[in-house]
């Protein structure tokens, strides 16, 4: 189902490069020792280093460097042993030091790639680089009729810019790059994803070509635009704009946009379109980082399971489909709890429960795994219950639904509700027997060939003992009885 | 109380833990000097006050035996250096009555070791200029006049403050900082060692950047002994400066008995250029004279890429320039002019707030690092930078430290008529010690035939200030140079 | 000396605008006359062969020290925006910005 725009004059293609800003996940600044933590008051969370006064330099935290290389492994990318800090220079209200500290032509990580799991198949997405920068800071403009308001808590914060190639072809795979690469970063522990609190931002670029072109034609850059799903419409609108526009004659100026949510359209950021020219240079208050071989081999060497392995080992060790595991693997808790739950039990039965039953819970209740009203424990000993016939399905889903509901433990629900099934043959016998002798015609047509009638007799067992007899037990039962 | 004046750093020290007078007795004679020769605008900040304050706190401690290395020693310190709550400019409307609320590293240490600061020095505005003409705050005057004619002379720059008070007396050193001679040149106007030591000695944390690559901070003393004493109080490690050397520091003052018997010194051709002032040139064979016939081998050498160290500094410190003083835009600290937008705010308060030559510079830089000429001007200048720095390894191959004069001539008029690359040109034979990152120091070693000082260079390898130390005050020795008593 | 080059005034504008320095039409031509001089005299480096020579771009062959990950800065905000011309309710405060 690929995506095609249908024009007037034919078909055209979407082509779509991403730039993430993720947020590194560390407790200082990435070059000061100011905290980096979400919502503090204005201004509490700045040193004299990140409100540019003079004679203030910047001192690279280690554990910051450390993350990108990290990242840059878990996306199978080449990391560069010796990378360049640059300022890029230019004025802003947000920009203390009117420069940015970022990398420019040596990034500490080149080129990898990003594994997409679409329904048509997998598809390998490039990286093209990764590199380390400081995050510019707040401006508030309504608090005041006249005056911007300028906040430098973020400022200085350090950010990892991802650069995908230009391999994306739809608002899918956008999307599905995005969820992907959250899910890398969170493995990770190198950045959050919290597109809400604007640790992980993303720009879009978006041009389109005629179905079976290869030329790349002139690109607009949607900027920071929060959330998957906005980039994807975002990413939508954007190509059929460009599409109206080649259709009816007219050219696409490079150039970025903003996208409005609110009307779905984007729209030219004139106002940031004056001539830029960053200036870059390597930056003289650093010197270059040379990470060692040993460095890089001991990251390697423990970097934790990342979704691509865990989706394999699960699809191997737990024969799994690839989509359950796609699915269970999406986020580290959640496959976290799956293995919890599988552990020492069928996996496709463990599997099935999480994907089917608790997900859709946790999806209406719209919170998380860790937030579940279910633990992994409770949830074990409910598949445990079925398993050795304490329960029967039809039960196990009354009670996970009252243990939704309440909270409570397994057993404490089981015992509540009388749920457990009756797997004792006596009282099952005592109600064949009262069924067959109040039903003598019936069981005369079963005898004489009408053997549909076992259905009835299994729900009349079923209905004597509120539906507490074990429903394999009592077949059997019935069989023998009937056929005397 | 003139005489107390008078001392250097070393005697002072010395006669200070003998008691023979107080600290405050020392500072107020100081204090009382500077009042006496307010006309030569050597200090933009005095600060009388703290400065009586320290010196008790000293007093206390001399008193208890407690005394530190350089305890009750009053100096001044170049306004370049933030002072914790004291007004730093920079010599920049800019920056007219900002407060740091930190203290730079070089002058929190030299309150550490005991040192009673005076006030802050006047300079070049963001020590950019030769001659200490470019202050927001008027001109810094030479003590030192010519004999025979009636003329008011810069002092150097862009430490012309520094320089100017050491020479007066209206301070026993001073704090300087050199980007491309902004310690050596003005020191040799005005007859006084000045030290710029090697590239990563000294932290640059707390002093207000021109060019990050090439600021290096050092001392200006009235001799070799204070210099060495103060450098080592100045520099060591900071982990808050990222170019800051981890290495120990040594005792620059135990290796001053040491003569050049046996030093290799170097003479490069290329520092004697056609028209070479004579006078200069007298006094570099001299120099060469006193050093040979102290022990010393004289070796003739080369540093072929010498010509172009210059416009190579003056592409990559008005780059760097530009980047650093682009935070001067009137938001969190310094001179605001409102404007009808941010960014007419931006232009007006930069126009307003910036001198002539600050402007020239940031222009310069702006234009070698804008698209399309990156790699022509400021790419091509890092190359020649390498090329220079492979000048001086190779050099120092063959010898131990180099001999050169400090710059081209003795110091000139305040209203003397000089076009831009002229003045420029002042800083020729320092400018590539800076490219460099190598040490450099000038010792006053004779006088014009007006009775001008004229000083002479020397320059070592990295990290080996021990060397220049030993050869300064071999030079100093010989030279039998007179400074300028009290005025 | 390159008596050929030349930085327009148009050229200048730019610079300026780049730096944020505001310049009025009547030193447009004054600052022009003056860059073009300084980049004249520094022409002269063209003469220098740098083939196959690794630009140096720092001070010093030292290697780069880094700080641990530990917060030991922040919470003065008084003296952050003690220097300030104008500041209100915490924030530094700018003429308003349009989006």
């Amino acid at each position: 189902m690929s995506y095609i725009i249908k024009g007037q004059t034919g078909d055209w293609e979407v082509v779509i490069g991403l730039e993430v800003h993720a947020q590194v996940t560390t407790k200082a600044k990435l070059f000061s020792g100011a905290p980096t933590d979400f919502g503090a008051g204005p201004n509490t969370q700045v040193s004299f280093i990140d409100a540019g006064m003079p004679g203030m330099l910047p001192v690279l935290n280690a554990f910051a460097v450390e993350q990108a290389v990290k990242t840059g492994l878990g996306l199978k990318a080449k990391i560069n042993r010796r990378s360049v800090f640059a300022r890029k220079n230019y004025f802003y209200a947000d920009l203390p030091q009117g420069y940015q500290i970022s990398q420019y032509d040596q990034p500490i990580v080149g080129e990898g790639t990003i594994i997409l799991d679409m329904p048509e198949g997998s598809r390998n997405i490039g990286i093209e680089r990764l590199h380390l920068e400081q995050d510019a800071g707040k401006l508030v403009h309504d608090m005041h009729a006249t005056k911007s308001f300028v906040d430098l808590n973020r400022a200085g914060v350090a950010l990892m810019e991802i650069v995908s190639k230009p391999d994306l072809r739809s608002p899918e795979e956008a999307g599905a790059y995005l969820r992907k690469l959250r899910a890398i970063l969170r493995y990770l522990g190198t950045c959050d994803g919290n597109m809400e609190e604007g640790s992980m931002r993303c720009d879009a670029n978006v041009s389109v070509r005629p179905v079976g072109s290869t030329e790349l034609r002139t690109r607009c850059e949607i900027k920071n635009v929060n959330s998957v799903r906005f980039v994807m419409m975002a990413i939508d609108h954007e190509a059929k704009r460009h599409v109206e526009v080649y259709e009816s004659g007219g050219a696409i100026q490079q150039e970025t946009r903003l996208y409005d949510s609110a009307r779905n359209e984007t729209r030219s950021m004139r106002s940031k379109e004056m001539a830029h020219d960053y200036r870059y240079f390597p930056d003289p208050d650093l010197l270059p980082v040379e990470l060692d071989e040993a460095f890089v081999a001991d990251l390697e060497k423990n970097l934790p399971e990342l979704p691509d392995d865990k989706k394999a080992r699960f699809q191997k060790a737990y024969g799994l489909t690839a989509y359950d595991a796609d699915v269970l693997v999406s986020e580290k808790e959640n496959a976290l709890y799956f293995e919890d739950v599988a552990k020492g039990r069928d996996p496709k039965q463990a599997a099935n429960w999480v994907i089917s039953n608790l997900f859709g819970v946790l999806n209406k209740q719209g919170v998380g795994i860790l937030e579940s009203p279910v633990s992994a424990k409770n949830l074990g000993r409910l598949i445990d219950l079925i398993a050795d016939s304490t329960i029967s399905g039809r039960q196990a889903k009354e009670a996970f639904e009252a243990m939704v509901e309440s909270g409570k433990d397994t057993d404490t629900i089981i015992a509540e509700k009388g749920l457990k099934q009756i797997t004792d043959t006596g009282p099952i016998e005592a109600a064949i027997d009262q069924i067959m002798a109040a039903n003598a015609d019936k069981v005369e047509q079963y005898r004489s060939g009408k053997e549909q009638l076992m259905g009835w007799f299994v729900g009349q067992v079923m209905k004597a003992t509120q539906g507490k007899a074990n429903p394999a037990l009592c077949g059997d039962l019935l069989k023998k009885k009937l056929a005397q | 109380m003139s005489e107390l004046t008078s001392l250097t750093i070393a005697e002072a020290r010395s006669r200070l833990k003998r008691k023979e007078f107080s600290a405050l007795e020392l500072t107020e004679a100081h204090l009382s000097a500077m009042e006496r020769a307010r006309h030569l605008n050597a200090y933009i900040t005095e600060t009388a006050d703290l400065a009586r304050e320290r010196a008790k706190e000293s007093d206390k401690r001399l008193a208890a035996g407690e005394g530190r290395p350089m305890e009750g020693i009053p100096l001044g310190i170049k306004d370049l250096f933030c002072t914790e709550g004291v007004q730093t400019t920079a010599a920049s409307r800019i920056l007219e009555g900002f407060s740091p609320p930190y203290e730079s590293t070089v002058s929190q240490k030299l309150r550490d070791a005991g040192t009673v600061m005076l006030g802050k020095l006047n300079l070049d505005e963001f020590a950019m200029g030769s001659a200490n003409i470019t202050s927001a705050f008027g001109p810094v005057k030479n003590p030192w006049t010519p004999q025979g004619r009636k003329a008011e002379l810069v002092p150097g720059g862009s430490s012309g403050g520094s320089a100017a008070a050491t020479a007066a007396h209206l301070c026993m050193g001073a704090t300087g900082t050199d980007t491309g001679g902004s310690i050596r040149q003005p020191a040799s106007f005005c007859g006084l060692v000045g030290v710029k030591p090697t590239y990563g000695r000294c932290s640059r944390w707390g002093v207000v950047a021109f060019a990050s690559s090439l600021d290096q901070a050092g001392p200006i003393t009235r001799n070799v002994r204070d210099a060495a004493i103060m450098l080592k109080a100045m520099c060591g490690y900071d982990a808050k400066d990222s170019t800051s050397a981890n290495l120990a520091v040594p005792d620059f003052e135990a290796v001053l008995g040491q003569g050049v018997k046996g030093l290799r010194i170097g003479i490069p051709k290329e520092y004697r250029p056609d028209g070479l002032n004579a006078e200069v040139n007298a006094l570099w064979n001299q120099g060469i004279d006193w050093l040979e016939k102290a022990g010393a081998t004289i070796v003739d050498i080369s540093l072929p890429h010498t010509q172009y160290a210059l416009p190579t500094y003056y592409i990559v410190a008005p780059a760097e320039a530009s980047s650093n003083l682009a935070r001067y835009d009137g938001v969190r600290f310094g001179l605001r002019v409102p404007g009808k937008s941010l960014d007419d705010m931006y232009a007006k308060t930069r126009a307003t707030g910036f001198g002539a030559e600050v402007k020239r510079r940031i222009m310069i830089g702006t234009y070698v690092l804008s698209a399309g000429y990156y790699d022509a001007y400021y790419v091509k200048a890092q190359k020649v930078r390498a090329l220079i720095m492979r000048d001086f390894n190779e050099a120092f191959e063959k010898v131990d430290a180099i001999l050169t004069p400090t710059a081209p001539s003795a110091a000139f008029g305040i209203n003397d008529k000089i076009d831009t690359i002229t003045m420029y040109l002042n800083d020729v034979f320092t400018v590539p010690a800076s490219l460099a990152g190598i040490p450099g120091a000038s010792v006053p070693a004779g006088y014009t035939t007006e009775g001008l000082p004229l000083g002479l260079q020397v320059l070592t390898k990295r990290w080996d200030e021990e060397t220049l130390f030993r050869v300064c005050q071999s030079l100093e020795d010989a030279a039998g140079f007179k400074g300028l008593g009290p005025l | 000396m390159s008596p050929t080059f030349s930085i327009d005034t148009a050229t200048v504008r730019r610079i300026a605008t780049l730096a944020r320095i505001e310049v009025t039409d009547a030193e447009l031509s004054t600052w022009a006359e003056q860059l073009s001089g300084i980049m004249g005299w520094i022409e002269q480096l063209k003469e220098v062969n740098t083939d196959g020579v690794a630009p140096m771009s720092g001070g010093t062959d030292l290697k780069l020290t880094l700080r641990p990950d530990v917060v030991t800065d922040g919470d003065m905000v008084d003296q952050v925006l003690a220097n300030a011309t104008e500041a209100q309710d915490g924030f530094f405060t700018v003429p308003k910005m349009v989006e």
